[in-house]
């Protein structure tokens, strides 16, 4: 029965994107500003949101897969693709205040900006697709290690390494909650 | 969603504005939302078998743009549109399911705008529209071609392959956050005065 396939296949995928699509609004990461002062620390709505998500998301995952109930889709490890990659994303995310995902919605609740930057992530996806060639042959088979989890690399588990996302997660939203009052005090709001 | 009133004109009132019902507030709790997104990933993977995932869809996109102009066929001949070859498949739909959810949620609690130029932008680099929307153009440039290149954005690697404790999506999220950052202090040079 699951997967789910054809028509009804492509129904969940329009309910799936729809709520995110709210989740992420309602979230406040489809918004310029929220995205923006994560990157200048003074916002960790984007942090709090990922992290949660990762933990929540991860312990589940892991679960249905070891039920047999889902397929692990990992993205392979081709280090200087992944790291330039990065590096140029993290630019783009602080220049444009969105990433992919969060565009759209934001494009959902109104903004302009955000619809203009779409066009320039089309132009930017087509500039990928002309340079692809060379970057196969160039970039993407350096370092290359294949679809390899943090498991496979440091020998702990699975569990362990979801213990070890809690303990950290849970010491920086200690941290956070407590520092943060003082923080927007101390914040020049007009 | 069920019948309750979305905006409550009820019997609130008092001294405080009052509080509207969960569905009309414009802000959740980011933890609340971070979870629900967890749940969001079960569904997505148990259920329907793909991970959420954005860029690959928006580059597909792209190449659905050029048809009219150079014919699919050009398209098709293009390395990685052969392979990504643009089509009303689960990812795009992904997509047009985003910008419903936003729309809706953002007219419930009526927090639908038109935005030019945000607050952030314009105490640093002025009022300026076009400038704004230039940085919005070429920034998007930029976040798309290195989504493509890393193999994946913010929500294919830093949430789907992250919670997969991915070694690929891991580098991706540490070294885009640094990146981010680091630009962030280049491009928003604290001038604060005592």
């Amino acid at each position: 029965m699951f997967p789910l396939e054809g028509t009804a296949s492509l129904i969940a995928a329009v309910v799936i994107g729809f709520v995110f699509g709210l989740l992420l609004h309602r979230g406040g990461v489809a918004n310029y500003n929220v995205i923006v002062n994560q990157f200048r620390f003074r916002d960790f709505t984007v942090l709090k949101i990922m992290f949660t998500a990762i933990i929540v998301g991860g312990i589940g995952v892991l679960l249905l897969r070891n039920l047999g109930w889902a397929k692990p889709d990992i993205k392979s490890a081709d280090m200087l693709a992944v790291v330039l990659g990065a590096a140029i994303f993290g630019v783009g995310m602080v220049v444009y205040g969105y990433c992919p995902g969060t565009s759209i919605a934001a494009i959902g609740t109104g903004s302009i900006h955000a619809l203009v930057g779409f066009v320039g992530m089309l132009i930017g996806g087509a500039l990928y697709a002309f340079s692809f060639p060379w970057v196969q042959t160039h970039i993407l088979s350096v370092a290359s290690y294949g679809r390899i989890r943090l498991p496979d690399i440091s020998g702990v588990s699975d569990v362990a390494w979801f213990g070890i996302l809690i303990v950290i997660a849970a010491v920086v939203f200690f941290l956070l909650e407590r520092l943060q009052p003082r923080a927007a005090a101390t914040s020049p709001d007009a | 969603m069920t019948d309750q009133p979305l905006s409550s004109s009820g019997p609130a009132g008092g001294i405080r504005p009052r509080r509207p019902s969960f569905l009309a507030r414009s802000r959740w709790n980011p933890y609340v939302v971070g979870a629900l997104i967890g749940v969001l990933s079960w569904i997505a993977f148990g259920i329907a078998g793909k991970p959420l995932g954005v860029s690959t869809s928006v580059s597909a996109a792209a190449g659905a743009c050029l048809i009219p102009f150079a014919g699919a066929d050009a398209v098709r001949g293009n390395a990685y549109w052969a392979r990504h070859f643009p089509k009303w498949d689960y990812g795009m739909l992904f997509l047009v399911g985003i910008l419903g959810g936003a729309l809706v949620s953002s007219l419930i609690s009526r927090s639908f705008r038109p935005e030019v130029v945000p607050a952030v932008w314009a105490e640093r680099f002025g009022p300026s529209r076009a400038k704004r929307l230039v940085g919005a153009l070429v920034g998007g440039v930029i976040i798309m071609y290195g989504a493509r290149l890393a193999g994946g954005c913010t929500s294919g690697h830093g949430i789907s392959g992250s919670l997969q404790l991915a070694v690929s999506s891991w580098t991706f999220f540490l070294t885009m956050f640094a990146s981010g950052a680091l630009t962030a202090l280049v491009l928003f040079r604290s001038r604060t005065r005592a």
